[in-house]
């Protein structure tokens, strides 16, 4: 079934958009929330497992600590209050996925709450006002076998990876943002972004959202514009990148003013994002009446961290990214564009270890943002894990402002990096990627050129130095690209003046 | 003439195997020999691990052998209570749904059991996931009382209770959520303790009501338990809840006690533990050991301690509140029994007939308590509610004892009752931890000793002591007082009749 759709402006001219941000994050620590069991991604199916995170009878919780101090320092980048004395709950629901049956989380006493975060969209700043930050338990991985989909629905049976199970989850959720219009969805995206951007700066998350370390659930609803109510809301979950949560947004308030256009009401519902399509379908109803019962873990003693612990955790801080990002902006020289390229492309850290390491930054973004920037796009990995560190690109860089390396060699250069082939002097080395220097040999293929290609060269001896080109390609042919390509124009253009 | 080993106390065999006068692999036999030919009629037992135990003896007797004895209780056989996880033996809970689990890992008291080279003769009957005082809502059938096998042997614990009373184990664990030790010894002629809260490990206790639960010794004298109860104390990593400090000296509390002075000792006794519908026979051995208190030296006064009238109600609205979340595990997911309701059910529909078919009446009624107990709209009325006397509780406790160190009050309201005369009344077969519960809702330690048997019909009584948190030495003192000052009196201990169990 295909949702009916009212176009963008249609929708702000008759309503208000009201958004609510849901944003988990996947921390990093090495163990898991309540056992010792590693958390590492990737190994064999229900093998980082024990009776604990299995849920088995008898076993018990015990609070990682390393856990509640990224909750903490997460809790005061986002300027919240820290509790200084909060519970751990159980939320009770039935699911395969979850070894106890109920999920231990927060309730109504989270870790951090009261805060914000200030967001740059185009150049203002939006507020985004951020309710709580708690601290959870992840759930096990359904794989849905046999389906036409994926999902449980018509599935034949499933398989669950309970390796997932027990991974220390910080779930962030804002107020109500109101306000935004018709930016709406820039202000979604930019939220996102931004706070995955203080998540890495913070250290306490992988928070790749490729890899479901960030989810991003997006609450949504629309009001009669000017009314000041809150209409009903749909949540969409599980929106995995920062343009998605930007389309997701900007596909609801469609499909809701088109509910609402034809005297319909909004169902409260879980709605599923479509990647593809970039649809959103129904999931299951939610309606308040959900009844998780709550109630304290009594397993679990209360989490009391006291104001020294907090304060010396505020001394850890890092940087605001937003004015971090300012202060680089200036130092680097970047054009507007220039910076919010890099920072689309998530690279700002990269740039920054290069440029640390030596390099210009023109020179360092030209590397991160065009040849690295492909190659991790092309092996599908994110550019952090392409293999090429920061250092080696500086290191790379300052083989050719020594001009023992033009960019095409250079390039040469990082295939030989990526094949581990030791750090780039050895790969030129090895590879014999270095620029001959040799003037004879130089001088003498310069010649041979000239002399094949007299039409051109008398171009070029009528002023038009342009022509100069295809000789110059002449050359490097000749050489195999181990050419300085500028003094082989100098040399071309002093012997034909 | 040969020595029965089985009508030994474990400081007493623990004595005989450090001379060397016999060996665990022979203590070890004499209680499985007993297990042989009187567990049928009692049911004590619901798995027993013969050939565990021995081969656990015949190492105990190496080390000892070579003069590296683990513990002063190394070699002395115990049997656990089936709630507590055994890596290696089934660990049912009394239950359908867990039949047939094998737990792959040791609770915390069974590997410091195992750790002090204690052979494990197996697990003990339960009331079903241990909701019960009479462990008639065991799934395997219920146990029966080794003094009249017609009459309960209390519970939830009443396997643990009914083995040590019939001398099928030295020793046994309990555990205890609102008088599961407590009440179970008390109607068997058994001493029962239950911990502080946070004494001893619950890591591998399968949580009934992980707010109330400890695990506790189940034995036939007060040094026993005391001996049993500092081997399995102290603080475990694994469990939040369990108290980073050391244990009391109990051991050597209840061999002060033991000398029968108990000067300078206040008692105190609960106003509101006696009354209508307390057994006039339980009332006159309770006030017959209250007066050997005073002729001990200690000085008893009367304590009121009006919020434990609510104890009752209180325990029933967090007890099946906490067990309703616990028990929804309990899934066919991972282990356990799995009923497939029909050809390519779903995994609700599966969860749904297991559940149904796993689960007994008694169970099911405490989680449709709990459930709506914790609902949204009645949270605030009962469980909030709950909670807030729950405090009320702990305080009359802490106002009882600025004044005395010790209450007393007897452990339960009656001697055994029969076998089903209670299964279809729930409020009267609650009432019999009347007297227990109060201690469980403040984590306060408490000990049932035998106070000798009601005239009406010939039935052991408990005495019950109750200390401050973390002062359980106290409970040791006093405990072992009467049980000498009883002793004294009655020539010896008191035995159910042998020609019962035959």
């Amino acid at each position: 079934m295909t949702d009916t759709l009212v176009a963008f402006d249609d929708v702000l001219a008759s309503y208000d958009p009201a958004m609510g941000l849901e944003v988990h994050v996947e921390l990093n620590t090495v163990t898991k929330m309540f056992c010792g069991c590693p958390t590492e991604f990737g190994a064999e199916p229900n093998t980082q497992v024990c009776p604990t995170c299995l849920g088995l009878p008898g076993a018990m919780p015990v609070v990682n600590g390393k856990a509640v101090e990224s909750a903490i320092r997460i809790g005061l980048a986002l300027n919240c209050d820290i509790a200084e004395w909060c519970r751990f709950a159980r939320k009770n629901y039935f699911y395969p996925d979850m070894p106890k049956n109920f999920q231990t989380s927060q309730y109504d006493e989270p870790i951090a709450f009261e805060g914000f975060m200030d967001v740059d969209v185009d150049g203002e700043t939006f507020r985004v006002e951020i309710e709580r930050a708690h601290m959870e338990e992840d759930t096990g991985k359904a794989t849905h076998v046999g389906g036409a989909t994926g999902r449980i629905h018509g599935a034949d049976h499933s398989l669950i990876d309970y390796n997932r199970a027990g991974i220390p989850l910080i779930e962030i959720v804002t107020k109500p943002i109101l306000g935004a219009g018709a930016k709406a969805p820039d202000v979604a995206r930019a939220y996102v972004s931004q706070l995955r951007d203080l998540i890495v700066a913070l250290g306490v998350s992988e928070a790749r959202m490729d890899q479901g370390n960030l989810r991003a659930d997006v609450n949504l609803s629309l009001s009669p514009k000017g009314s000041g109510t809150l209409g009903t809301r749909s949540e969409t979950k599980n929106v995995n990148s920062f343009r998605s949560v930007e389309r997701a947004v900007r596909y609801e308030m469609s499909r809701h003013a088109a509910v609402l256009d034809a005297g319909e009401k909004v169902l409260q519902e879980t709605r599923h994002w479509h990647e593809d399509t970039g649809v959103t379908t129904s999931g299951r109803e939610k309606s308040d009446a959900e009844d998780y019962r709550y109630f304290p873990e009594p397993d679990l003693v209360p989490v009391a961290p006291s104001r020294e612990w907090v304060e010396e955790l505020r001394g850890t801080l890092p940087e605001n990214p937003v004015a971090k990002r300012a202060r680089l902006q200036g130092d680097w020289g970047y054009t507007d564009l220039e910076m919010r390229d890099v920072v689309a492309a998530g690279v700002v850290g990269l740039i920054e270890e290069t440029v640390a390491a030596g390099a210009s930054p023109q020179a360092a973004r030209k590397w991160w943002l065009s040849e690295l920037g492909r190659r991790a796009n092309d092996a599908g990995v994110d550019i952090t894990d392409l293999g090429v560190a920061p250092a080696q690109v500086a290191a790379v860089q300052a083989l050719v402002d020594g001009g023992s390396l033009n960019d095409k060699l250079a390039r040469q250069v990082f295939d030989g990096l990526l094949a581990g082939e030791g750090t780039p002097e050895e790969v030129v080395a090895a590879r014999g990627l270095a620029i001959v220097s040799d003037e004879g040999a130089l001088s003498a293929a310069v010649d041979g050129a000239i002399a094949a290609n007299p039409d051109v060269a008398d171009k070029i001896r009528d002023g038009k130095v342009a022509a100069a080109g295809a000789l110059i390609g002449a050359v490097m042919k000749e050489m195999r690209g181990q050419a300085d390509a500028g003094r082989v124009r100098e040399l071309i253009l002093e012997k034909l003046s | 003439m040969t020595t029965d080993w089985t009508r030994r106390t474990a400081a007493e065999i623990a004595d005989a195997l450090a001379a060397g006068e016999v060996t665990s692999a022979e203590v070890t036999q004499a209680h499985l020999d007993r297990i042989a030919a009187v567990d049928g009629p009692v049911h004590a037992f619901l798995h027993v691990d013969a050939e565990g135990a021995l081969a656990q003896a015949a190492e105990s007797d190496a080390r000892r052998a070579a003069g590296a004895p683990l513990h002063a209780l190394d070699g002395v056989p115990i049997a656990v209570k089936d709630v507590l996880a055994t890596d290696g033996l089934p660990t049912t809970c009394g239950s359908k749904i867990l039949e047939g689990w094998v737990p792959p890992y040791d609770a915390t008291v069974v590997a410091k059991l195992r750790a002090a080279g204690l052979p494990i003769l197996g697990k003990t009957n339960m009331d079903e996931f241990a909701m019960g005082s009479s462990t008639e809502h065991s799934a395997y059938g219920a146990t029966h009382n080794p003094w009249d096998l017609d009459r309960i042997p209390g519970g939830s614990g009443g396997g643990s209770a009914a083995a040590v009373a019939a001398f099928e184990a030295p020793l046994a664990l309990g555990t205890d959520t609102g008088g599961s030790i407590r009440q179970p010894g008390a109607v068997t002629g058994t001493v029962g303790v239950k911990p502080t809260y946070g004494g001893v490990s619950r890591y591998g206790l399968v949580a009934l009501a992980n707010s109330l639960d400890q695990v506790g010794p189940v034995t036939r004298t007060v040094l026993d338990s005391a001996l049993l109860h500092e081997l399995i104390g102290g603080h475990d990593p694994r469990d939040s809840t369990s108290i980073d400090q050391p244990l009391p000296p109990l051991v050597e509390a209840a061999r002060q006690g033991a000398t029968g002075d108990l000067s300078g000792v206040k008692v105190g006794i609960i106003t509101e533990l006696s009354g209508d519908g307390w057994q006039a026979g339980v009332m006159t051995r309770f006030q017959e050991s209250v007066d050997l208190l005073v002729k001990a030296g200690a000085e008893v006064v009367e304590v009121s301690c009006p919020t434990f009238v609510h104890a009752l109600a209180t325990y029933y609205l967090i007890l099946p509140a906490e067990a309703s979340s616990n028990l929804a595990k309990f899934d066919a997911m991972r282990y356990g029994l799995r009923v497939w309701p029909a050809e390519g059910a779903s995994a609700e529909e599966v969860m749904r007939a297991t559940r149904d078919a796993g689960f007994g009446d008694e169970v099911k009624r405490r989680i449709i308590l709990g459930t709506y107990a914790l609902s949204s709209g009645y949270y605030d009325a009962y469980y909030g509610t709950a909670q807030k006397v729950r405090t009320l509780i702990s305080r009359d406790f802490e106002a009882a004892f600025e004044q005395v160190d010790v209450l007393v009050s007897p452990t339960a309201p009656t001697t055994a009752f029969k076998l089903g005369e209670k299964l279809d009344d729930p409020i009267a077969m609650y009432l019999n931890d009347l007297a227990t519960i109060p201690a469980n809702l403040a984590g306060v330690p408490g000990i049932s000793v035998p106070a000798g048997l009601a005239a009406e019909d010939g039935l052991p009584v408990g005495f019950q002591i109750l200390a401050p948190a973390l002062a359980d030495d106290r409970c040791y003192r006093v405990g072992a007082a009467l049980e000498a000052l009883l002793l004294e009196q009655w020539g010896g201990p008191l035995v159910p009749p042998e020609e019962n169990l035959s």
